[in-house]
Parts: structure tokens; C-alpha cells; sequence
């Protein structure tokens, strides 16, 4: 700990020439092709739409944009999303936060199973998590039917309308909340041990501990993945999409906005405002995602 | 959630020394409740992945007519791994291989460039350097799946989609690796280490490889190791650049094989469907297992900022 602490007081010394850009140039010559390139691009073709009968295309300004904001496809599909994001993800934030601090307490048999076993499924490739629970959730064979047969009902039914959502928000959590608990715990880890001592000394017990010592140490960490559920909620595509072959009645083309641009662009050719639904939902994230970080670094001050 | 110890209740405690003092020098005591708890929450962990592995045994008529999570009345494994490998000439090892060069090149280089961006970013200074960071924070926030269709635009005009590269060359970009290596050779390269290297005359470029490379190491394969994982899993974007179903990787391979259960014509064929799922997780759940302790301490020197 003193040894990385004294490294990082000579940070501030730095070599004063070009001589950094040999090691940062590739990683931004390939950066602009596949990020700054289809972003320019896709603002691009947003100002355009295409001719219905003279084909070609025909510079449109922001038309395509107001037609984004009033398409009623575009606002379920967002409004879904939204609120799985406000459900989902704290749900899943406070069960990782939960087991990190269970396994971070000392108070568990085996902690090191525990965090080995609940991070695997982030090694799970989330198309593999996506079948696996498709086929759990289904009649065929799945353990729901085990289930409505044990108890004699069918009221278990998780790839039917109302039960989707929260069947898709079940998937995510399963694949991520183990990531996120390893985020959590690898914080924890660097919390100093004088710390705790000196909150032992003051008579604090666990609770507090936790409340005074733990979670403001967190706190960095949980904003990083806040902003990253964030955006992996606004970017709802694969579950869905995989499901939709199971339950093709009960989720639309337009399920997420995701889904919404990816077949306006595969399934309908309409390229143009299929780059506006594009930017429109990054430009939410983006925002979102900014004020997030914005609060969560305010408060730690 | 816990029974609470105010106190520390040394008395009672075993008197085996906790291998990490660091976290809590109180030593209290195991609660046997709250890991009930967590074994809970491992059993919802475990169940789809035991389930996966017992439906790996059976065979399809096994499937439809066994309960979930006990074994059918025959044991099919072997046979339900040699149908997956050798259904439809084997395409199953083609999209495996797919999958294996779309790894090795793709999250290789991303590793490479993003170890040689972190470090040039964390050990030099140079005009620009503040822009660079504020791009690449800016584009993070982007959806990367909103960038899909433009760029799938974009390699059409350019004539990538349909080959290797429309994969590789996207996948070479890892901003959450730079931001790790970034982080991790700030404090892991003294800057006196790269002035003594200059003064005995090595290059700027020879000093990365000779001696920063292996004070990196631990970032560098956790970099690896997430960059492994975003590549073996990629499913959108191979969805959308290829069409031919030879150049597929797993990802897009297995769902193509699970559709093949719905529409007309449908040949369901969920026996193969599965044991292709489960032969698809093994190797990256062998890798994160053995390499646990590089991924842990690199995860924890990221996470200190």
C-alpha cells in the first residue's frame, strides 16, 4: 500500500513531448474508424430520408428527428426500458452490493466459493444465458412447466405479456449482478486496514462500520456501475431479441429502442431514421449517464 | 440480514488467523445464518447452469419427457457432443474456429493497443492529451449498439461486411481496457525506472516492450481476459455484418440453430442446441478460473480511482 502510494506521488512527472502519441496513436487511428466515423455518419444520414418514388435521397434538416419524438413506437419502446432501468437496476446493484459486503465481512464460511461461484455467469456468453433461460422459462421443457406441474397450476407462465419484462430483468441480473459484485468487493479490498481499527476503537459495530467506513468507500464504484447499467439498460437488445423466437407475439419489433432501430434498418431499409432513433437514444444516454456521474461525484465532496 | 456483534467476540473465535487482516482486524465470528443466506443466492446461480449441464445428457425425447433437473432415462452426453461436432458437416468446429480468430486477433489487439494507449497516456505528456481523455469519455456514453448501424453502413460502402475484418476491426477498440491499463500503469511504472532505461540509451518504443510490458503484466491480462470475454460473446454486430452462416461465430451459430425450432419447415434440434451452449461456456469459465488471481489484482488496482 505505501509503496503504490509513494509511486503516485511522482505522477506529476511527465516527459514534455510528442514522444506518447507512438503508443496512443493505433488505439485512436482504429478509435475514429469505429467510433468517431459511424457517429459523423450516422448524424449524417440522420439529415436525410429517402425518395419514395425517384429514389436517392433528399436533405431533410431535423425532420427526421421531430418525427422521432413524436413516433408513439419510439416512446414504448423508451418508456419500457426506462422502467426497466428504474427496477432492474437497483435491484441488481443492491444484491451485488449485499453479497460484496457479505463476502468482504469475514463472517462467511468458504467467502472465496462464494465470489467464484456468483461472478461465473459473467463468463457466461449472455446469447448461451439467453437460450438456456428462454428454454427454462418455456412449456416444452423448461422448469417452469416442472413447476406448474408440481403445483398443479399454469399460473406460472414467464414468457407470457406481463410476465416478460420482469422475466428479461431476471436474465440480466442473473448474467451481471456477479460482475458487479466483483466491482464492489474489489473496492472494499482497498479500504485501509487502519480504518476498521479505528472504527472498532469507537464502538462501532458492523452497521456502522459498513454505513461509515464501507459505503463511502464504495462510493466511486457504484457510480461507475450505475453508469454502466445505465447504459447496458438503454441498450437492451440481445434478450429480447433471442426471445422473440419464443414468444414472437409478445414482443414487438419495436420491444426496445434498440430492437426498434435494428429492424427499421434490417427489416424495413429505412436507414436514415433508423440513425436518428440511433443518436436520439445516445444522446438520452449520454445525458443521463453525465448527470449521474455529475451527482455521484458531487456528493463525495 | 445478520446477527449483530457490537463487540468484537474474540473469546469464542477459532484461533485460525484470518489470511486477510487487512479488511477487519476484529476477527468476528462465522455466522452460519448469513452464509445461509448467501447459499441461496449461489443456488440461484447454479440452477440454470446445473440445469444446462443435465440437459446436455439427454437425449430430445428425454427432454420433452423428464423433469428438468434429474437425469432422463438415457445418458446421451457423448452422443449429444458428437451429433453437435458433426451436424451439417460439422459447421459447429467451423463457427468454433470462427470464434477462436475473432478472439485471439481481435481481443489480442485490443489488448495490445489499449496496454500501449494506457501507457502512453499515463507516463506521457503531450498537447492533446486532455482532448483525447475527453473523447473518449464522451464516446463511451454512446451506445455502442446505436453505433452498430451506421457502422454497418459504413463497412457496406467499404466492402467489409461478410468478411473477417467487419468482426476484427471493431473489436479492436476496448475503452474500458485503456481506462484499466490507463489506471494501472500510473501506478505501477516508476517514471526514475523509464529515466534510468533512457539513459542507458534505449528507445522510447524499446523501453514499452522491455520494461514496462512486465510490470504491466497483471493489467494487462485482466485487459485480456475482459476483452476475451466482450469478443467470444459479441452477438450484435456479427448479427448484423455477415449473412454467411461460415463465418459465424458461436454466438450467432447457436441462436440460428434455436430458430431452426420455429417457422416453417422447423427441424427442432434443442439437444444440439444445448449441448453447443454448454461446450461454448466451458472454455472461458476453465480460463477465468485459472487465471483468478491476475483478474482479481488487476480489477482492484482499477477500481482504486
Amino acid at each position: 500500500m505505501s509503496a503504490s502510494v509513494a509511486l503516485r506521488r511522482r505522477r506529476g512527472r511527465f516527459r514534455q513531448d510528442g514522444k506518447g502519441w507512438v503508443f496512443v496513436g493505433p488505439f485512436l487511428a482504429v478509435f475514429a474508424l469505429t467510433f468517431l466515423a459511424p457517429i459523423g455518419y450516422a448524424i449524417y444520414l440522420s439529415l436525410f430520408r429517402d425518395q419514395a418514388f425517384f429514389g436517392g435521397t433528399v436533405f431533410v434538416g431535423l425532420d427526421n428527428y421531430t418525427e422521432a419524438l413524436r413516433d408513439p413506437k419510439f416512446w414504448e419502446a423508451f418508456g419500457r426500458v426506462a422502467v426497466f432501468l428504474v427496477v432492474q437496476v437497483p435491484l441488481m446493484l443492491v444484491l451485488a452490493l449485499l453479497a460484496a459486503l457479505a463476502i468482504d465481512s469475514a463472517r462467511l464460511h468458504a467467502a472465496g466459493f462464494f465470489r467464484i461461484v456468483i461472478f461465473l455467469p459473467y463468463a457466461v456468453p449472455g446469447v448461451v444465458a439467453v437460450l438456456m433461460w428462454g428454454y427454462i422459462y418455456g412449456d416444452n421443457f423448461g422448469l417452469a412447466a416442472d413447476l406448474n406441474d408440481l403445483l398443479g397450476t399454469t399460473a406460472i407462465q414467464p414468457l407470457s405479456g406481463s410476465w416478460m419484462l420482469p422475466s428479461i430483468a431476471n436474465i440480466v441480473t442473473w448474467e451481471f449482478a456477479g460482475y458487479n459484485m466483483l466491482i464492489f468487493y474489489s473496492a472494499l479490498r482497498t479500504v485501509p486496514g487502519e480504518l476498521y481499527e479505528a472504527a472498532a476503537i469507537d464502538g462501532a459495530g458492523t452497521f456502522r462500520t459498513i454505513r461509515a467506513v464501507k459505503l463511502p468507500a464504495l462510493r466511486g464504484a457504484i457510480v461507475i456501475a450505475t453508469i454502466f447499467s445505465i447504459i447496458g439498460s438503454f441498450q437492451l437488445f440481445n434478450e429480447p431479441n433471442i426471445l422473440r423466437t419464443l414468444a414472437p407475439n409478445v414482443i414487438t419489433t419495436y420491444y426496445t429502442p434498440n430492437m426498434y432501430a435494428y429492424n427499421l434498418s434490417f427489416a424495413g431499409q429505412q436507414f436514415n431514421y433508423s440513425a436518428t432513433i440511433a443518436i436520439v437514444m445516445g444522446v438520452i444516454t449520454a445525458i443521463i449517464a453525465y448527470v449521474v456521474q455529475l451527482r455521484g461525484s458531487r456528493e463525495a465532496l | 440480514m445478520t446477527t449483530t456483534v457490537d463487540t468484537p467476540r474474540v473469546v469464542k473465535a477459532t484461533p485460525r488467523t484470518r489470511k486477510r487482516s487487512a479488511t477487519s482486524p476484529l476477527r468476528p465470528k462465522r455466522s452460519p445464518l448469513l452464509t445461509g443466506v448467501m447459499v441461496l443466492y449461489l443456488i440461484y446461480t447454479l440452477v440454470p447452469l446445473v440445469w444446462l449441464f443435465i440437459s446436455a445428457t439427454k437425449t430430445q425425447n428425454d427432454l420433452l419427457s423428464s423433469p428438468g433437473l434429474w437425469f432422463g432415462q438415457s445418458f446421451a452426453f457423448f452422443d449429444n457432443i458428437k451429433d453437435t461436432l458433426t451436424y451439417n458437416d460439422g459447421i459447429f468446429l467451423r463457427w468454433l474456429g470462427n470464434t477462436v480468430l475473432y478472439v485471439v486477433v481481435g481481443a489480442g489487439g485490443a489488448t495490445l493497443l489499449a496496454t500501449a494507449a494506457g501507457y502512453g497516456l499515463a507516463k506521457y505528456k503531450f498537447a492533446g492529451r486532455r482532448a483525447v481523455f475527453a473523447v473518449l469519455l464522451g464516446a463511451v456514453a454512446v451506445p455502442g449498439t446505436a453505433l452498430a448501424v451506421p457502422t454497418f453502413l459504413m463497412f457496406s460502402n467499404l466492402g467489409l461486411t461478410n468478411t473477417v475484418w467487419a468482426i476484427i476491426i471493431p473489436s479492436l477498440v476496448s475503452p474500458f481496457g485503456l481506462y484499466l491499463m490507463w489506471v494501472y500503469a500510473t501506478d505501477a511504472i516508476a517514471v526514475e525506472l523509464l529515466e534510468a532505461a533512457r539513459i542507458d540509451g534505449a528507445g522510447e518504443v524499446r523501453i514499452f516492450f522491455t520494461v514496462a510490458l512486465r510490470l504491466l503484466a497483471p493489467g494487462i491480462v485482466t485487459t485480456l481476459l475482459f476483452a476475451v470475454v466482450s469478443t467470444w460473446n459479441n452477438y450484435f454486430l456479427p448479427l448484423i455484418m455477415l449473412s454467411k452462416p461460415n463465418l459465424y461465430p458461436l454466438t450467432v451459430g447457436l441462436t440460428q440453430w434455436s430458430n431452426q425450432a420455429t417457422g416453417v419447415g422447423a427441424r427442432p434440434i434443442y439437444n444440439l442446441v444445448i449441448t453447443g451452449s454448454l461446450l461454448t461456456i466451458v472454455p472461458l469459465v476453465v480460463a477465468f478460473l485459472l487465471l483468478q488471481r491476475f483478474w482479481q489484482s488487476g480489477l482492484s488496482a482499477g477500481s482504486v480511482k
